[in-house]
């Protein structure tokens, strides 16, 4: 049996005042809590405490890429960023596409412990984009795949999309697609437009985007199924789903942190640190992303968090992989770009990176619950106070490409819970566990 | 001793004097031309020129002067502020088997001089080269001397020796300042 | 100057002083001794990750007749196949102790990359970066322009010259660096292309579009016409081709005889080279009177010699 724990006067939500007792991993008591003798007292005054939050959009590398990242340093970069859960995408190597591949990375998530790893399997063999791969298997399996994505290529082929969205329907499942039209983005490097112009970089048009998340919407509307659209970028895709939800259909959107805070104009440095895909768009993207999070156009906030090797990264331009980290300074980047400016509460920020992430990840059983007596102790404080600059060296991640690196984020999670077990503990509340 | 050290009537005696000297050394003008270094050795080599011709009415002062700027050819070009070129006008005779006067306004460690002399060598191939300059200072840290020389100032390394001509200064006077 | 990247960077001071230095380096090269003492004891190494002899023996002659050690380094590699990287390349220099580094990259920024990061003391001189810049080939059209079409070109800018630029904006490097040096001199830049080999996002640029040579011809009093080298397989790309054929191009953007002849009788012909003759640029265009092709040529080394002077000179000094 472990010791029971209080968080003592947290600021729930950011809403209300109140301690939490925490036994077997469950929460027992909410408000003015009495001390058991031998509890933890985390002294939270100032803290937020938010549901642990869910990603929806992480890449872990493993198995294939060890030297960028493994389960096992990406977990604990997610617990230090907040993260109670993360939905690793399949793109390993060999391809999550089997029943095998995604047990074997949900166990060694199990096994780390320091947060829950959910597998996304792929919508077709080897990310090929040309047959399905088994959906049924994998969802049947015991990792429970109920997310099929080929990210970091686009479901291109519109009949193997459309099988893919019927297909899913088999176990409520939903298709979480890459928006990436492929022909118009060949050798594509950046956002087209006036910086790319003047680098002279090739562009990678909004318009790459948006078709395919004009045509999934409508796809989705007709087969009556679930599509979730990864990392929205441009102002025109925030349109598209705006007026897809008017009609009904059953289209969920993220955003990503780095596409809210960063535009095309970090290309000028041709630091590739800042290539990723989508590209960085302008300014008035990042406006109307903001907007939309705000409104509830966009749903969930996700980190996509890219590990690369530095010899990926440390090279030219065109050369360069695309992809950012991201779990641990999602949390700092989101209260600088939505919580300090007004757009968004911390209530908003718990349904935008915890509750609903986990309802369109199907692990709203056990994640994204309320702060409440009887639920699982999946807890993340946020000291939305302790403002901190990013440096590359000092991340849980085995890779080192954050386009963060100098720049001070206002907040952070200070302490994670997982089920009760602190898989993140702040220095500055390492006293309380000693 | 600081201050003017000449006056703009003394500038011009010197100047007098020295084309005495230069047309008197060579048995007559024939085949002298004159070479000023920027930017105020050129002015000199000019008004030099005008003087010989008043002494030797054969000599054409246009054709017999040209401009060497020795930027190209220094060797302390690295440990100062970037310079800019300056133009090189070879006199319209040529230098080759000519007399070459070097002009310059203050003649100091030789090492314009020296460099001087490597662009002269890329140009052509003269009979002989001379120097001709307005204020020796002193402090060589070549083994060069001058052949016609305005005044010798006697000064200290630190001090500094200004010359300053009508054409570009707007008055002729060499003064002597203490250095920083 | 510490390196030179771009010539957006440039001011119209910068850009002039240049060239006033590349003309005392062009006089030079008149004399029978044309090697000067200037950069003895300098290196120079000429980093080339992308064939071009033309630009590396300009360069090379240009390091050479100012007296600097040159040292050649081809690296192997392109976009597709990832040879040495930029990093390790920069560190192998430096420790060569390379004062100048003039570097041909096929990426664009490469030349950015190398001055910024960290891994080099020595100055950095963009021989050509991607798609992005060459701004040694723009300086030396706003040479031999300035040189032909100003009366008393020492010290002057380009006020008043109208410069059009034909064919593939989209992928030259050559018209990106010429549109901002040009615009800095004072002169009119048109831009004359396709629409599909005219980059999206170009409405910043300091300079007219039109479509057709035969528009910009009627519309525009042209002082100096500028044909960029068309690449073929840009047109036989198939479904990703930027024009319909060869003969479409030919006929629309290409210099022949008769466009050469409704130009103003002032106005010069422009190539940076190597021409598919017969295809941006007929041979009787390429070879009249008002062609300056070949003198392009010359004067590219005399404003590389300026460019290295310019960026050696001074570097203690400045440090
Ligand atoms: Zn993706």
């Amino acid at each position: 049996m472990s010791r029971p724990i209080v968080i003592k006067n947290a600021s729930l939500y950011g809403d209300t005042t109140a301690s939490l007792l925490i036994e077997d991993g469950v929460i027992t008591a909410v408000g003015d809590v009495e001390t058991p003798d031998d509890a933890v007292v985390v002294e939270a005054d100032g803290l937020v405490a938010l549901p642990g939050l869910v990603d929806l959009h992480t890449h872990l590398r493993e198995p294939g890429r060890e030297d960028a990242e493994t389960i096992e340093t990406g977990s604990r970069a997610a617990a230090r960023g907040g993260w109670t859960a993360v939905h690793a995408m399949a793109n390993t190597n060999p391809v999550a596409d089997t029943a095998g591949v995604v047990e074997q990375v949900y166990s060694r998530g199990q096994e780390i412990g320091l947060c829950d790893v959910f597998p996304v399997g792929a919508v077709t063999v080897g990310l090929k984009g040309e047959h399905l791969s088994e959906m049924g298997a994998m969802a049947s399996s015991k990792a429970r795949v109920r997310l099929f994505s080929d990210d970091g290529v686009c479901v291109y082929d519109p009949v193997i999309m459309r099988r893919a969205l019927e297909y899913v329907k088999t176990f409520d499942g939903a298709v979480v697609q890459h928006a990436q039209d492929l022909r118009l983005t060949e050798g594509a490097q950046m956002h087209e437009g006036e910086v790319s112009a003047e680098l002279g970089l090739a562009g990678w048009p909004a318009v790459a985007e948006e078709s395919i998340v004009a045509r999934d919407a409508l796809l989705a509307e007709h087969v009556g199924s679930r599509v979730h659209v990864q990392h929205l970028s441009t102002a025109g895709s925030v349109e598209i789903v705006r007026w897809a939800k008017d009609r009904a259909i059953q289209v969920t959107a993220e955003a990503t942190p780095h596409h809210l805070l960063l535009t095309d104009e970090s290309a000028r440095t041709y630091d590739p640190l800042f290539k990723v895909n989508p590209p960085l768009r302008t300014q008035a993207d990042v406006d109307a992303l903001r907007q939309a999070v705000a409104d509830g156009t966009i749903d969930i906030i996700a980190t996509d968090h890219a590990p690369h090797a530095s010899e990926d990264k440390d090279c030219e331009w065109a050369s360069a992989s695309f992809g950012m980290l991201g779990l641990e300074t999602a949390l700092g980047v989101i209260q600088k770009v939505l919580v300090d400016t007004g757009a968004c509460t911390w209530r908003d920020v718990a349904r935008l990176m915890s509750e609903a992430p986990a309802r369109i990840g199907q692990v709203d059983d056990r994640h994204g619950r309320p702060l409440a007596e009887g639920e699982p102790a999946n807890i993340t404080l946020v000291d939305p106070n302790a403002a901190w600059t990013v440096e590359a060296d000092q991340l849980a991640s085995r890779a080192r490409n954050t386009p963060y690196g100098g720049i001070e984020l206002p907040g952070r999670a200070v302490a994670t819970f997982l089920r009760g077990v602190p898989t993140h503990v702040d220095p500055t509340l390492e006293g309380a566990f000693a | 001793m600081t201050g003017t050290i000449m006056g703009a009537a003394d500038v011009s005696r010197a100047l007098t004097r020295i084309a005495h000297e230069i047309v008197e050394r060579n048995d007559g003008a024939a085949d002298v031309v004159l070479m000023g270094i920027p930017s105020r050795g050129l002015p000199l080599a000019h008004r030099l020129a005008q003087r010989i011709a008043e002494i030797e009415p054969g000599f054409d002062a246009e054709a017999a002067t040209g401009a060497l700027d020795i930027t190209m050819y220094r060797d302390d070009l690295f440990k100062n502020p970037t310079r800019t070129i300056g133009t090189t006008t070879v006199p319209a005779v040529g230098i080759d088997d000519a007399v070459v006067v070097l002009v310059d306004d203050v003649f100091h460690t030789g090492r314009t001089i020296r460099a001087a002399l490597d662009a002269i060598r890329d140009l052509g191939r003269p009979r002989a080269v001379q120097l001709a300059t307005l204020v020796d200072r002193g402090h060589r840290e070549l083994p060069i001397r001058a052949d016609f020389v305005g005044k010798n100032i006697p000064t200290a390394r630190s001090e500094r020796v200004d010359v300053r001509v009508e054409e570009i200064d707007g008055e002729d006077a060499v003064v002597l300042r203490k250095g920083e | 100057m510490r390196h030179l990247l771009s010539t957006k960077d440039l001011t119209k001071s910068d850009a002039i002083l240049i060239l006033d230095t590349a003309a005392q380096m062009a006089a030079t090269q008149e004399r029978e001794v044309r090697k000067l003492p200037t950069l003895r004891g300098k290196t120079v190494v000429n980093l080339f990750f992308e064939d071009s002899t033309r630009t590396r023996i300009s360069f090379e002659a240009a390091a050479k007749r100012l007296s600097a050690d040159v040292i050649n380094f081809s690296a192997k590699g392109s976009s597709v196949s990832k040879g040495e990287s930029l990093k390790d390349t920069a560190l192998t220099l430096q420790a060569m102790g390379a004062d100048a580094v003039v570097v041909r990259h096929w990426a664009s920024g490469a030349a950015y990359q190398l001055a910024h990061g960290g891994w080099l003391h020595g100055s950095v001189l963009n021989a050509g970066d991607g798609t992005h810049q060459h701004p040694t080939q723009s300086l030396l059209d706003a040479f031999t322009i300035r040189k032909h079409l100003v009366t008393s070109p020492l010290g002057a800018d380009l006020n008043g010259l109208t410069v059009a630029i034909v064919g593939d904006v989209l992928h030259s490097r050559v018209a990106r660096s010429n549109v901002h040096l040009l615009h800095t001199l004072g002169a009119k830049v048109v831009l004359v292309a396709p629409a599909t080999l005219v980059p999206v996002g170009i409405d910043p640029w300091p300079c007219d579009v039109v479509h057709t040579l035969d528009e910009a011809i009627e519309s525009y009093d042209i002082d100096a016409l500028m044909m960029l080298r068309v690449q073929r397989e840009r047109m036989t790309g198939g479904g990703s081709a930027f024009f319909p054929s060869p003969a479409e191009y030919t006929r629309i953007y290409g210099l022949d005889g008769d466009r050469l002849r409704r130009l103003p009788d002032h106005a010069i012909v422009m190539h940076p080279g190597p021409m598919n003759r017969g295809l941006e640029i007929s041979a009787e265009a390429a070879d009249s009177p008002r062609s300056v092709i070949v003198e392009q040529v010359a004067n590219g080394v005399a404003v590389r010699m300026a460019a290295l002077y310019l960026l050696l000179a001074g570097e203690e000094a400045a440090q």
